[in-house]
């Protein structure tokens, strides 16, 4: 059992550093998700449940996805085919999916 | 055979190889009364409409630019920044002047050092009629931190709507058509997976927040858990169906109402704990689900508050309205 707790201690710091050195913001926040869901099971074991269940729904859950739709807000996660394209054209395209979802 | 070669003298890539091998003007060429024509037609009507769209859209951007509607806000610029300031500087001194008076830092006979902590143990269950002791704690006996701490939630949601929540009109529809472009819609996977584990997501919340007082858990994680299943939801089977019973109105009424009747109860507890009356509520046999008083309506009223504070930022962000 001590060693499985110093296998996720050292995974916890690995996985604090590689949140702030990675060169991508996509990358950062799968790695932040899993140490969310590795500090939930460390807060599991240190015998505080509460603060298990809401580490896993609040920061593993909810704050990567807000993170995620915020990339997509901003425009840092991008699909091919829109840096394809140009702006207006793009902007066009989505007036008139717009248009159809009516 | 020679049938098909006439079908194929209509198709788009003959005209495209023809223009390409200088034989016409394949701009110029359209062929009338076939479905193709028609497509094309419908095609570039939807064309011109998102031309229009765009026009009008910076039109308008360029008509708010050049208006100052904040006119009357400036009057009293100045003004404003003096009360600020007043109001944080008292603000500032009442709690330094409250700190002056706590016991020193650090010391083995402070009260919170020896008193608090055997006295939540020991009395705790007693007390509160909870059997997790945490929940008693956090909404009994330091229950004015948690309403705290609700109120900021609430602020951060206001703050996010004052940021992101977009009037009615066209720009709503064009952001979210938008931000979903290219996503895809009504993925089977995800909504295979989605049928099966949503109603789990969901029980397992409400039992959270129900089991609140008896086991770990309680308002804020349950309605986390909620806030979770219902983005789950919305990112499987998209925002028509969801808003059928999570709409604006509904979110109106749940999100305003927890707020008040959590008040209401934390505020009977202040009430009574500052002039020393005794607790009329009776606690009820601990381990019960009805006991502990009002700590069971206060996890659900925090807990409802909570799923829609989650549901309504993943909302506000993708489209800018619930």
């Amino acid at each position: 059992m001590k060693l499985f707790i110093i296998i996720l201690a050292l995974f916890l710091i690995v996985c604090a550093i590689a949140t702030c050195l990675h060169r991508t913001l996509l990358t950062s926040i799968i790695i932040f998700m899993a140490y969310s869901t590795i500090m939930s099971i460390i807060w599991a074991l240190l015998e505080s449940p509460d603060l298990a269940i809401t580490e896993a729904a609040v920061g593993a859950g909810v704050t990567s996805i807000l993170f995620f739709v915020t990339l997509k807000k901003i425009r840092a996660v991008e699909t091919t085919e829109i840096r394809a394209g140009s702006a207006e054209e793009s902007t066009a395209m989505a007036e008139g999916i717009g248009a159809e979802h009516e | 055979m020679s049938k098909k070669r006439r079908d194929y003298k209509l198709t788009f890539y003959s005209r495209i190889e023809d223009f390409v091998n200088g034989k016409e003007e394949f701009l110029l060429y359209r062929p009338t009364g076939t479905t193709e024509a028609k497509k094309l037609e419908t095609l570039e009507e939807e064309l011109t409409e998102a031309a229009d769209l765009l026009e009008k859209r910076e039109a308008r951007q360029k008509v708010q630019d050049n208006t100052e509607p904040l006119d009357f806000l400036k009057r009293f610029h100045r003004l404003y920044g003096i009360i600020a300031v007043l109001v944080c500087a008292t603000m500032m001194g009442m709690l330094m002047i409250t700190v002056s008076w706590l016991p020193k830092f650090g010391e083995p006979g402070n009260p919170a050092n020896n008193e608090v902590i055997a006295r939540y143990i020991e009395k705790g269950q007693e007390e509160t009629g909870a059997v997790n002791v945490v929940t008693g704690l956090i909404l009994n006996y330091r229950g004015f931190d948690t309403m705290g701490e609700t109120h900021v939630l609430f602020i951060a949601a206001s703050c996010v709507m004052i940021l992101l929540l977009i009037a009615e009109g066209e720009e709503k529809k064009s952001s979210y058509a938008f931000d979903r472009y290219l996503e895809p819609k009504n993925d089977i996977i995800i909504q295979k997976v989605a049928a099966f584990l949503v109603p789990v997501v969901f029980v397992f919340g409400i039992y959270v927040i129900l089991n609140g007082h008896l086991s770990p858990g309680g308002g804020f994680s349950g309605g986390a858990i909620l806030g979770a299943g219902l983005i789950m939801y919305v990112s499987a089977f998209g925002f028509k169906k969801t808003q059928r019973f999570m709409n604006e109105h509904v979110y109106k009424i749940a999100k305003v109402s927890a707020l008040c009747f959590y008040v209401c109860c934390l505020s009977y507890y202040f009430y009574m704990g500052a002039h020393g009356y005794d607790n009329h509520i009776p606690l009820g046999t601990p381990g019960n689900i009805i006991s502990s008083g009002l700590i069971l309506f206060i996890n659900i009223f925090v807990g409802t508050e909570v799923a829609c504070t989650m549901y309504a930022f993943y909302a506000l962000f993708r489209k800018g309205g619930l």
